[in-house]
This record gives C-alpha cells, structure tokens and sequence, in this order.
C-alpha cells in the first residue's frame, strides 16, 4: 500500500500548513462519533460480559457480586460438555458437508457461460432470507402431519424430523447448510476466477485431466480462501442462534442445545445472568481460540499463491 | 498480483467482479460433470422449499390438505395475505424500515468519517489504536455480549423502544464498514488531495468534496450489506422488545407462527410477505447486493 507512505511533501510546505501534512489532530475528530457507538456498544459490553459472570443477577434486580460461583455453577453443570459437544457436532457437521458443496459450486459458476450467471441469480436467493423466515419454512415444511411428507404421502419423508433427536440435529445442520452455502460458493467462485488461465493452459499441454488440475491447479490455488471460507463458518456456527432457535427451540430435550442457546436460556428463561455470562465468555474464548488456530493453519498469509505463474 | 492474493488485500472483489475476456482460442472448457451434477442438485434444494413456500401461500386451508404439496393452487387465493396483514404486518413492516434505515443511515455516515480520518492520519496514537479496536471489533460476536447490551439499554430507559434495537445494530455495523470503507478511501490517488489541501481545503471539505463522490459505490454497497444484517436480525429484537406493536418483521414472523402455526398457507403467505422487499431489491440490484456480501470476506 504505497498511498501510505510518508507524504513527498517538501518541508517548506508543511511549515506553511500547520499542524502537520494530512494533520492527524485535524482529522482525529471525525473517528469519535464511530469510538463513541462502538465503546458503548461493543467494548463496555465486552468487558461487562466478564465483569457481569462473576456477579448474580436475575435479569430485572440488583446486581449483586458473587465471586466465582457463577462459574463454579456453569462449570460442574453436565449441561456444559453437552452443549459444547452439539456446538462441535454442528459446527464439524456443516463444515464437512458446505465446504466440498461450496467448492464443488463455487468452480462450476465460476465459468462465465451465460446460464451460470442466470443459475446464480436462483442460488444467491437463500442469502437474503431471514434465519427465522428460513426456519419457519423448514418448520412447516417438516411438519409430520402437515408438511410436505405427509402431503405427498412418502413414508421416507414423514418422520418426526425435529421430534427425534438425532434426526432434529441432522435438520439444523442440512438447514444451517442450506442458508450458507450459497455465501460460501459466492466466496469460492470469485477466488476461482482469480487463478490465472496460464496455469490450466499449461497443465493442458502437459496432458493434465480436467480432475487432475482439479487437485493440482484449483484446490492448491484456494489454500487461502478454503481458510477464510472455514474459519467464518466454523466461528459463525459458534454463534448460530436464530436458525437453531426457531426451529427446535434447542430440542427435543436438549439434542441442539448448543452453546448460544444454551446461553439464552440460561440468561433470558431461566433468569441467571450470571451463568449465562460464563457461558458467553466462553463462546468469545473459543471463538478467537479457532480464529486464530485457523490462521497458523494458514500460514503467514503473505507468501505468494502465484509461484510458477 | 501476489499481494492482490493475500488474504488481507481487500481490491480481490473489485478484481474479480470484472469479468475477465474469455479466451477463444483452444475451446479449454472441458465439461466439469461434478461441478454440474452438484449445482443442479444444490438449485433443486434450494428451489424446492421456496417453490412449495410461495405455491401454499396461494392455497386455500381446505386446498392445502386436499392436494398434492408440490401441486400449483387450482383456484389460487389472496386471502392468506389477506389475512397476515390484518394481524398487523403492516406496523411491523413500518418497525422494520425505521429500524433500518435508522441504523444504516448513521452507521455508513460515521464509518465512513471512521475510515476517511483512519487513511488520512499520518499515523497517531490515538487513531492506530482505534483502528486495531475496530479490527478486534470484527470478531466479537453479538450473541455473545447480548447481556450486557440488554443491561445497558435496561439502564438508558430504551427497553421496548426501537432505538434499543437501532443503537447496537450501529455499533455492530461499524467494524466492518470501516474495514471496507478504508479499503477503498485508500485507492483514492493521493495527488487529489495533495492539490485540494494547496487551495486550501479543510479536511472536512476533501472528505465531502473528494472522498465521497469518489467512493460512492463502496458506499452503497456497505449500506446495502448493513440493511439486509440488520433487516433480518432476530436475537436483538427478541431480547429487547416487548410490545407486539414494538415488533420488526422477523420478530412478528415468529410470534405469528407461535401463534397459527396449523395454518400452513397463512404461516407460508407471512414468509413470502416479509421476504418479499429484499427479494424485489435483489432483482433490481443484484450485482451490488452480491458485492455487498462478500465486501470484506471475499478475499
């Protein structure tokens, strides 16, 4: 980024335009109505979510401090592992399933035939849809007595899909699926369409299959996006909240309790603000734990992609 | 080229939404049977619940139990939608708009003064430190610190209001707006302003006069990202909303379903109602939209 150099300003000039060249006193003021939201809003909430989960609070009282037994509670619950667990089975779940799709898709749109792009126009409509609407509809049409199983009469189609628990995961992670993967197939197309032609060029003269500079030229070439692409999935599933919420509510039992919800729960019906800031400290923790183990993952990001382009 | 890779670049989108000329020569394509066979599968998921969606909300109760799902209406029918604006859509569809357009509006205004005073520092304390802020900023989720937010909105006495929706969701659109916003603020030649700063402008005239025209579609591309994040956002409203007539429209959604949730075309007409704005947008500005989304990810 070479616009960031020092100014070549010769030294007279910036005599004569006091403060300084490009006057960071004269511009500092234009970040604080932004400082201000974002203090408000963002950090004090970051900081108090610590400060509130050594603290008992219902939620309407007085906040009382209460040393560590909001976290002795969070802690020995068994509810805890339980909802780490499901955490992790959905995040490993559509992190296997979206990435191959989305790859898959993402290589296939990336062609510029004149159907693609009308084939994307249908495939971006999810992206645009409200979790909650998404669920709704997911919902409905599960239903096993009013939904699209039971109209059509399929045995196979009309089970309890959100009464069984197995089955309710597997439909909160085929949704969550459903919802992101045209996000990701949309990261992935562009990406693909940044590798140089030159590269497939040669490997055709070498007598390279079409799967062949799959696995050499594509796949190596979106190291980079395969990483980004994973870690907003793997951190956004940290977080999923609406989707699981609508649709099973955290049910049946506690079979898609996983950690944001179970955070809710415990905050906002079971009225223990304190737990439920434990809890929420330890969804930011983990969060920024893969974010940044994804990144050594990664590499130092600053290497080349293109050698021997 | 390499550093246009990089994961941190921010210029790939622009890149890669130039389409590149195809080359004639050779005939390279070779059909991609995988790719095929995985995309047309993925459009019949995709398609089949918003196809089945938009057909019941056409059927009447009886229709709907009496025929097959996947069949059109026989005498398609207006009063689901009928009856999902009697229960008031229309309130919350107006919660909705002001919700946001009263988040957006500010957020893109105070980012982009964020971004331009960022770029043009000559490197302060105060302004690194803001920005290393704003980029932490992008991983905290909003899940995660909705406690403390509810407490702070509980102490500001905005609890049932729609400002206690609109506050957060400013701050939240932030980080990211930033991000983008500097990405672009930065492209801007830097003779421009050297030779408006000689005639004397204010930083606050190049900011207008320069900066904005320049990064105009940057703009509208942050803004349309922020709407369709805040348009669709649920734990907010859920958290901080009481009143049924307080509600925006995915929060009305839901309560709808709680409530007539056997009426499948009415629940069916609901959803395609409240998806209905962001669908005609993304007709009309598919491209910006598509930029929007992937502005800062896409790299």
């Amino acid at each position: 980024m070479s616009v960031l150099a020092p100014p070549a300003v010769p030294a007279a000039q910036i005599k004569r335009s006091a403060p300084s060249a490009g006057g960071h006193g004269r511009v500092a003021w234009m970040a604080l109505p932004a400082l201000v939201f974002f203090v408000g809003f963002g950090v004090i909430p970051l900081v108090g979510v610590l400060g509130l989960s050594f603290t008992t609070w219902d939620g309407l009282g007085a906040i009382q401090p209460s040393g560590l037994d909001s976290w002795t509670a969070v802690i020995t619950d068994p509810g805890l592992p339980h909802a780490m667990w499901v955490t992790f089975e959905i995040m490993a779940l559509s992190w296997l399933f979206q990435t191959p799709v989305s790859i898959l898709i993402g290589v296939f749109l990336a062609g510029h035939q004149r159907y693609r792009e009308f084939l994307a126009v249908l495939y971006f409509i999810p992206l645009l849809l409200s979790a909650a609407a998404i669920a709704i509809t997911y919902k409905a049409l599960l239903d096993p007595n009013f939904g699209l199983g039971a109209g059509l009469g399929i045995p196979l189609l009309q089970q309890d899909w959100l009464g069984d628990e197995t089955l309710a995961l597997a439909v909160v992670v085929f949704v969550v699926s459903w919802q992101f993967i045209p996000f990701h197939s949309l990261i992935y197309q562009g990406a693909v369409r940044q590798i140089p032609r030159s590269m497939y060029e040669a490997a055709s003269l070498d007598g390279a299959a079409r799967v062949r500079q799959f696995f050499s030229i594509t796949l190596p070439q979106l190291k980079y996006t395969i990483i980004t692409s994973s870690t907003l999935m793997v951190v956004g599933s940290l977080t999923f909240f609406d989707l699981i919420f609508v649709l099973t509510e955290g049910g049946p039992g506690d079979a898609t309790r996983s950690l944001a919800l179970d955070m809710y729960k415990t905050g906002f019906q079971a009225n223990l603000m304190g737990p439920a800031s434990a809890i929420a400290v330890i969804l930011v923790v983990a969060g920024l734990l893969i974010a940044l183990l994804l990144r050594r993952l990664g590499g130092r990001g600053d290497e080349s992609q293109l050698e021997g382009a | 080229m390499a550093t246009v890779l990089a994961p941190e670049g921010g210029q790939v989108d622009r890149v890669a939404s130039r389409p590149r000329p195809r080359l004639k020569a050779g005939g390279r394509e070779r059909p991609n049977w995988a790719g095929a066979t995985a995309a047309w599968l993925w459009l019949l998921i995709v398609l089949v619940p918003i196809y089945w969606i938009v057909i019941t909300s056409f059927k009447t109760r009886a229709n709907y139990f009496a025929t097959n799902p996947l069949a059109p209406p026989s005498s398609p029918t207006l009063d689901n939608y009928r009856f999902v604006i009697e229960q008031d859509f229309a309130r919350y569809f107006m919660n909705s708009v002001i919700v946001t357009l009263g988040a957006v509006i500010p957020a893109v205004v105070v980012s982009f003064m964020a971004a331009y005073a960022i770029v043009r520092s000559t490197g302060g304390r105060f302004l690194r430190w803001t920005n290393s802020m704003f980029l932490l900023g992008l991983a905290i989720p909003l899940q995660a610190v909705i406690i403390p937010i509810y407490l702070v909105i509980i102490r500001l006495q905005l609890y049932d209001t729609l400002l206690a929706i609109i506050l957060p969701s400013i701050a939240f659109a932030i980080p990211l707006s930033v991000l983008v916003l500097g990405n672009f603020i930065r492209d801007v030649p830097r003779e421009l302003f050297e030779s408006m700063r000689m005639d004397g402008a204010s930083e606050a005239t190049m900011l207008w006069r320069l900066a904005f025209p320049l990064t105009r579609p940057a703009l509208v591309t942050v803004a349309i990202y922020q709407g369709l994040t805040v348009w669709n956002n649920f734990l907010l409203p859920l958290i901080l909303i009481q009143s049924p007539q307080q509600r925006p429209l995915p929060l009305a959604l839901w309560a709808f379903q709680g409530q007539y949730g056997i009426n499948v075309p009415a629940i069916a007409a609901s959803v395609v109602l409240t998806a209905l704005p962001i669908v005609i947008l993304y007709a009309v500005g598919r491209r910006q939209l598509l930029s929007g989304l992937t502005a800062g990810f896409g790299k």
